[in-house]
């Protein structure tokens, strides 16, 4: 349960859910996440910290380089990532269904 | 908005100042209107949003070039109180053509007033993702994964 927390903190920010998803698509090294982000190399390193110590991503050393990818245990990350995006979605919902009727076609 | 979790499901709701017969009707037939805009999988550019208001009818994107992804199945419509659709989209954020690795949606609207709507939300069975989810880790994470056999293709070029 306190991973489930850190794990919603960890997604509330736009470019980790960005690095997220692209480490779902496939693992990444800290290079390649920099070079498809607009975000500094030092900033990815952080950012990855932090996904790390929530549990949603885990390394490994290839060679020199240090790869990312998904932590696989369970279902954990993909709970954590809907959960977000859900919350999301419905306070979008929300302002759309308090709107005026005459302003939803 | 509360949220809560348990091990296969998330479980989250809101209370919105609308009807409950509005309430479902944005929900349902208004999607597209309140969809979060980065969360399509289709390739080209979005037109719109379908829902098919009808127990076995689909959700489905539409590309302004006319093609369309079907990404869930509507299993139940209640109108107003409840409506359960499936999630037709792998951990990998691609189809899952197999509805057996498909999780579920299912919403409540309860009326709490003339004007006032609970909406309580279930995305339940996420386990069935599970072997996507592993699948993902032996495909491209282990160390005998892609890796390999792409090492193997370049020296096989190379030689």
């Amino acid at each position: 349960m306190a991973n489930q927390l850190a794990g919603l903190t960890a997604l509330g920010d736009p470019t980790r859910r960005a690095i997220f998803e692209r480490l779902a698509d496939r693992p990444r090294a800290v290079g390649d996440l920099a070079r498809e982000l607009p975000v500094s190399r030092p900033a990815v390193s952080q950012h990855l910290k932090v996904l790390k110590e929530a549990g949603l991503v885990m390394d490994r050393r290839a060679g020199n380089r240090r790869i990312y990818q998904l932590d696989p245990e369970g279902v954990g990350a993909l709970r954590a990532y809907l959960d977000g995006f859900w919350n999301r979605a419905l306070a979008a919902f929300k302002t759309v269904a308090e709107q005026g009727h005459e302003e939803v076609s | 908005m509360t949220t809560q979790a348990t091990d296969t499901s998330v479980r989250t709701s809101i209370v919105v100042d609308a009807p409950i017969e509005r309430a479902f009707a944005v929900f349902t037939d208004d999607m597209g209107s309140w969809w979060p805009s980065d969360h399509h999988i289709l390739e080209g550019e979005l037109a719109e949003m379908v829902f098919e208001p009808r127990a076995g009818g689909h959700v489905y994107d539409r590309a302004v070039d006319g093609s369309e992804c079907r990404w869930a199945r509507v299993l139940a419509y209640d109108p107003p109180e409840r409506v359960v659709f499936s999630w037709d989209i792998s951990p990998r954020w691609q189809i899952e053509p197999d509805p057996d690795k498909a999780s579920e949606i299912e919403v409540r609207f309860i009326a709490e007033g003339p004007q006032r709507t609970r909406v309580e939300l279930e995305h339940r069975n996420l386990e069935r993702h599970g072997e996507g989810w592993e699948g993902v880790r032996d495909a491209v994470g282990s160390p005998g994964g892609w890796n390999r056999g792409l090492e193997a293709f370049a020296r096989r070029l190379t030689a």
